[in-house]
């Protein structure tokens, strides 16, 4: 082997492990699309906002001198107590509407997010505490560091939880019966709106914990969640949109391909990945890899 | 009058996943006569009537049209050649006029194109005023002239059955497929429905194919009709000795003809 | 004085683009999220062509318009031929997803292209265009859409609007008719997009992102999608009123986005067909009256 094979390849592995660990990250706020969509097929486009506005929460419970644990804390019920508003105020008035007028809302509640957020916050980024120490771990060429094992780690077990939450517990039960019959559901004697705002509240703590595991790595600021949250939608479906696991998978693939063109090739072009990716599936495979076809009756 | 076959259907099968909606199923139709699919609910009638149009495509078997495989056309193409039909849930356009609902189905023969409309020339405006009175030749047919502008959902149940009835005829269709097109009528709505229905196949003429529970009806109006059963063929033959058929009979699990639907709701499809 | 007229441009502009992108999600009933790429091709390739050939010849500035409004309008049409092709397979919130990855696709493109200014943005665009060309504009336009509406295709279109199947099985071919909107409304924003480059002489990818995607959405939404008279009127209402607001000092202004985001919210939990809904400003009973008083007094 050459040594600029060699070169590729642990260029190549270290490309994977960041793309695993904003793949984490993807695959994190992916679990908010998904799992609203899957329970009232509502593309939730404020999502990324609500990751924005638990960061901005735990944020200011820093500079307020408040405990690590409790500034974590502060993002995820930032982000849920926001998510639980739109819900009720903005969502549930048009959940029978067609789905323009719902996108439509749900595009509407991201910008009024995004440019209140500039309007009360200013357009400076902010920065969060490291939520640990800094160290890296060389191994040869390659080196992996402390946050980004931590977030690797915490998707982990975040999609373990998940799991056992969707299938073994009471609640997890109602989530299915709901995603995949709302209407028997509710005759069946479920609570059907108590199911949608804890699914609502579910997505948005995620996407509020990922907020604050970004802290090593990004900075907090009004826009932040646009992108972020875009391309975490995108690998929702990738994975098949609704389908919990597929979330996983799509935010890893996601990340993955993104780092490897953005290594290998031009980093300016890490945003047109996922575009590319989004188009590309829609035309092979639109229900994404775990999705399952459905058919409209004629 | 010599039998003069238009439609045939040979060895279609379809399956959903694991479930055969149809089964190796072979059927004819003739000119200028009215032939009926029964069945049980879920037999496949609607499916079968979505393998004519092209709305779905069979995994084996060919339909043959006038000599022509249908297999190879698209819905709208089927559609082009001469087939039309109506829908078991009603499927009119329901934001726009009584009269527009009508417009919309001459689509198929009118011939002018983006120059003529652009420059608004004799040609479109000849075309359109033709489009304008033979909707309402049609409308005239069931009696809507007067409803020509109210959006078409405005429509009492009954009057939307015969409309979605009539906007068949303006695609000068050969074949028309009626998907329980009495469903929900009373008697009386029945009655002129059926009386429509046969004057249109003389005066169009028409194959008229028919999917219904109204065995009243059924019995009455057809030439010929099929049995279909879990997608399967088990029936054929003339209404009097599709009556007799035992099979038939059990499929229906002991119903008689000459349900009304009051009695029996089950009857009703969902 | 400049100003009003500057004002009076720009409205004349967005009328364009928001009867454009009426064709595709008011007439056909497709949702397009991606019309801002469709303005932002054209806007660069009449710059790039003017600015070209004004190297080597001297020409009428009349012809040079033309010319590259031409130029605009083919280059608007294929990108939309590109986009509908693979789009056009899909439904709802996955049409809606796929154009708006392709609005973005061509802005980073755009970005990552060095010969048309990247991020710096294209300087130099000559003032070919002005009050007269683009009303002459909005005036053909408006004409042609009426035309196309009153004729078999118009009915095409609201047949597809109002149900695919139903439309499919009256012999029209969906994807025909479909695609035949989209490349009305692309070329169309195209054309557009020469004209606001020839105006403001100086455009940058930031001019055309998703926000203007929504605005130019918000524009036909708000004064009622499938007419005429609807976008036109939103169009008027939504450049004005955020001039409007410039008065009122530079917080208020900062608000704009704000009370756009929040005007959009409200348009779609009360009124989601505008303000006209699908008729026009001349079917309206208060007109009806009106005149129906006038012939009563003659």
């Amino acid at each position: 082997m050459s040594d600029a094979t060699i070169y590729l390849l642990w260029d190549g592995l270290q490309f994977l492990i960041n793309g695993l660990t904003q793949g984490s990250i993807y695959a994190l706020v992916a679990l908010g699309y998904t799992m609203v969509y899957g329970i009232i097929r509502l593309v939730n486009f404020a999502h990324g906002e609500f990751l924005m506005l638990g960061s901005m929460g735990a944020f200011y419970a820093y500079r307020f001198g408040l405990p690590l644990p409790i500034v974590l804390l502060t993002a995820i019920a930032v982000a849920a107590f926001f998510a639980l508003l739109t819900e009720k105020c903005v969502y549930r008035p048009v959940r029978n509407e067609n789905r323009i007028t719902s996108l439509m809302t749900a595009i509407g509640a991201s910008l009024f997010f995004q440019y209140s957020g500039q309007v009360l916050f200013g357009a400076s980024p902010k920065k969060l505490p490291d939520l640990i120490e800094e160290k890296y771990f060389n191994f040869y060429d390659v080196s992996i560091s402390s946050s980004q094992l931590l977030i690797i780690g915490m998707t982990l077990v975040v999609m373990l939880l998940l799991y056992l939450l969707v299938h073994f517990t009471k609640i997890g039960k109602a989530m299915r019966a709901v995603s995949f019959n709302p209407k028997a559901a509710e005759l069946s004697g479920i609570n059907t709106q108590f199911v949608i705002s804890f699914t609502f509240f579910i997505g948005a703590a995620l996407a509020g914990l990922s907020g604050v595991l970004l802290s090593n790595i990004m900075t907090v600021e009004p826009l932040m969640g646009t992108m972020l949250g875009l391309k975490a939608f995108i690998a929702a479906v990738l994975g098949g949109i609704g389908h919990i696991p597929g979330a996983f998978l799509g935010g890893l693939i996601l990340g993955i391909f993104e780092n490897l063109v953005a290594g290998f090739y031009k980093a300016s072009f890490r945003d047109i990945v996922s575009f590319v990716i989004l188009i590309v599936l829609l035309m092979i495979r639109p229900q994404g890899i775990l999705g399952k076809n459905q058919r409209e009756k004629i | 009058m010599p039998k003069e076959v238009i439609l045939t259907l040979q060895n279609i099968s379809l399956h959903f996943g694991g479930i055969k909606a149809i089964n190796d199923v072979s059927m004819q139709f003739e000119n200028q006569k009215i032939t009926a699919v029964i069945g049980p609910n879920g037999a496949g009638k609607t499916t079968l009537f979505n393998i004519i149009t092209g709305n779905y495509k069979p995994q084996t078997g060919s339909l043959t049209f006038k000599n022509i495989d249908l297999n190879k056309h698209d819905c709208h193409e089927i559609t082009k050649l001469g087939i039309a039909r109506t829908f078991q849930n009603i499927r009119l356009f329901k934001n726009l006029s009584v009269l527009d609902n009508l417009k919309v189905a001459f689509h198929v023969g009118t011939k002018y194109g983006p120059v003529d409309i652009l420059f608004k020339n004799s040609a479109f405006k000849h075309e359109e005023k033709i489009i304008e009175e033979e909707a309402m030749t049609l409308l005239r047919l069931i009696k809507l002239e007067h409803k020509k502008d109210l959006p078409a959902a405005s429509l009492s149940y009954g009057e939307q059955r015969k409309l979605e009835l009539v906007r068949t005829l303006a695609t000068k269709p050969k074949i028309i497929l009626l998907d329980e097109p009495a469903a929900g009528m009373n008697p009386t709505e029945t009655k002129e429905l059926t009386e429509l229905i046969k004057k249109i196949k003389v005066d169009f003429n028409l194959a008229i194919i028919l999917i219904e529970h109204d065995m009243g009806l059924v019995m009455d109006m057809s030439d010929e009709i099929y049995v279909l059963d879990y997608g399967v063929l088990i029936a054929q033959g003339k209404p009097s000795e599709i009556q007799k058929n035992p099979q038939v009979i059990q499929a229906y699990l002991g119903i008689s003809e000459g349900i009304n639907e009051e009695e029996h709701p089950e009857v009703i499809s969902l | 004085m400049d100003y009003f007229l500057q004002i009076f441009n720009t409205t004349g502009i967005f009328i364009i683009l928001a009867l454009s992108l009426n064709v595709i999600n008011g007439f056909c009933g497709q949702f397009s999220l991606g019309h801002a790429g469709f303005f932002a091709i054209g806007a660069y390739a009449a710059s790039f062509l003017s600015t070209e050939i004004q190297h080597t010849y001297v020409l009428s500035p009349i012809i040079l318009l033309l010319l590259s409004c031409l130029f605009s309008f083919f280059m608007a049409t294929v990108l939309g031929l590109i986009v509908a092709i693979p789009a056009l397979r899909l439904k709802g919130d996955y049409l809606a997803i796929t154009t708006l990855g392709f609005s973005e696709i061509v802005r980073i493109a755009i970005i990552n292209s060095e010969s048309l200014g990247g991020s710096r943005g294209f300087v130099g665009i000559p003032r070919l265009s002005n009050s007269f060309w683009i009303y002459a504009t909005v005036f053909l336009t408006i004409i042609v859409l009426y035309r196309l509406k009153k004729s078999k295709l118009g009915r095409a279109w609201q047949a597809i609007s109002d149900d695919e199947i139903a439309a499919e099985n009256m012999g029209i071919s969906l994807f025909k008719y479909k695609l035949i909107a989209f490349l009305i409304g692309s070329s169309i924003a195209g054309v557009a997009g020469a004209h606001f480059a020839f105006l403001q002489q100086f455009i940058h990818p930031s001019n055309f992102s998703f926000m203007w995607s929504v605005i130019i959405l918000t524009m036909a939404i708000l004064g009622g999608l499938g007419s005429i008279s609807g976008p036109i009127i939103g169009a008027i209402i939504l450049t004005i009123i955020p001039e409007i607001l410039r008065f009122f000092g530079s917080e208020i202004s900062e608000l704009r986005m704000v009370l756009y985001s929040l005007l959009l919210i409200f348009l779609m939990l009360k009124k989601p067909k505008g303000l006209l809904g699908d008729r026009e400003i001349w079917e309206l009973t208060f007109f009806k009256t009106f005149f129906q008083k006038e012939k009563k007094n003659a």
